[in-house]
């Protein structure tokens, strides 16, 4: 078994550490010892796609790379801005940082055996399919509506066997219980509650944005394991 | 006509019409849109060309913001 390391910040570093492979292995092992084998060994030969790193897609990646997803592509073309603190999971000192570096620091930290392939660039209808073509998923984590849409047309249209899992109607304070996942069709999942827009609500909240990103994870992770119809 | 849109029957008073037309009639914006018809994706570039009729499963997503 082998997981590909990127640059390494923790004590697989330390000298004594000369097999990192080896480490990194047993690591694996036991960082996954509370969820089914044979569902981590699915996971581990996974690529998922994150298109847009902010309130949803922090979270997206995080959740797959701590189950043990073995390949995440992390999409975006932004910079951190202090706005996002409040429900994007960088830190203080991170403010001004490209997304995808700042997330791909954050995510190696916590889960080296994840390959992260951060890309820092605008995600289009026309360029979606080169950046996502090894995901066998891909998660639509944008903020606009308008992006939403564009995305799914671009990735349904140019990598027909692609599962797009997108989003729609998370923001404001309403009832976390009104989140639901829609099958649209065998490829086509959406997670929301369909309505609430973030120009005609309250604005943009962890707790609820949460909920539906762990939704969009959780069906990546059905998908994965093989349980989702 | 009559088709299968979103998991429901509609009746609609042409015998058929465009992507175009149909999301006109019901009132959504095409920019905000993702529509499957029989499965299939229709990308917003032929929404004035691809043609739905009697009888065809139609699935149109309502794009929001916030993420």
């Amino acid at each position: 078994m082998t997981f590909p390391l990127r640059e390494s910040r923790c004590f697989l570093d330390h000298p004594m550490n000369r097999n990192s492979d080896t480490i990194s292995s047993e690591i694996h092992l036991h960082v996954h010892d509370r969820q089914s084998p044979a569902i981590t060994e699915r996971l581990r030969t996974a690529c998922v796609g994150i298109a847009g790193c902010g309130g949803l897609g922090t979270v997206v990646a995080e959740v797959l790379a701590r189950a043990g997803i073995g390949k995440l592509i992390i999409v975006d073309h932004d910079v951190i801005e202090p706005s996002n603190l409040n429900r994007q999971r960088y830190t203080i000192s991170q403010i001004g940082m490209p997304k995808v570096k700042a997330l791909a620091e954050n995510l190696t930290a916590a889960c080296p055996c994840t390959n992260i392939v951060p890309v820092r660039e605008f995600i289009t209808a026309e360029n979606c399919a080169r950046i996502f073509q090894p995901c066998s998923i891909v998660a639509e984590c944008f903020d606009s509506a308008e992006r939403k849409a564009a995305l799914v047309a671009g990735l349904r249209s140019a990598l027909p066997s692609c599962i797009v899992v997108a989003t729609s109607g998370l923001a404001g304070i309403g009832p976390g219980e009104l989140i639901r996942t829609v099958r649209v069709s065998d490829r086509f999942y959406v997670v929301g509650d369909m309505q609430s827009d973030m120009e005609q609500s309250e604005g943009l909240f962890a707790s609820r944005v949460g909920i539906a990103a762990s939704m969009q994870a959780h069906v990546i992770i059905r998908i994965i394991a093989g349980v989702q119809q | 006509m009559k088709i299968r849109l979103n998991g429901q029957e509609r009746i609609l008073p042409n015998q058929r019409q465009t992507v175009g037309e149909l999301l006109t009639f019901l009132g959504v914006r095409p920019e905000r849109v993702a529509v499957e018809v029989n499965g299939e994706i229709v990308s917003p570039e032929h929404f004035n060309s691809f043609m739905v009729y009697d009888g065809d499963r139609v699935e149109i997503v309502s794009f929001v913001g916030g993420g």
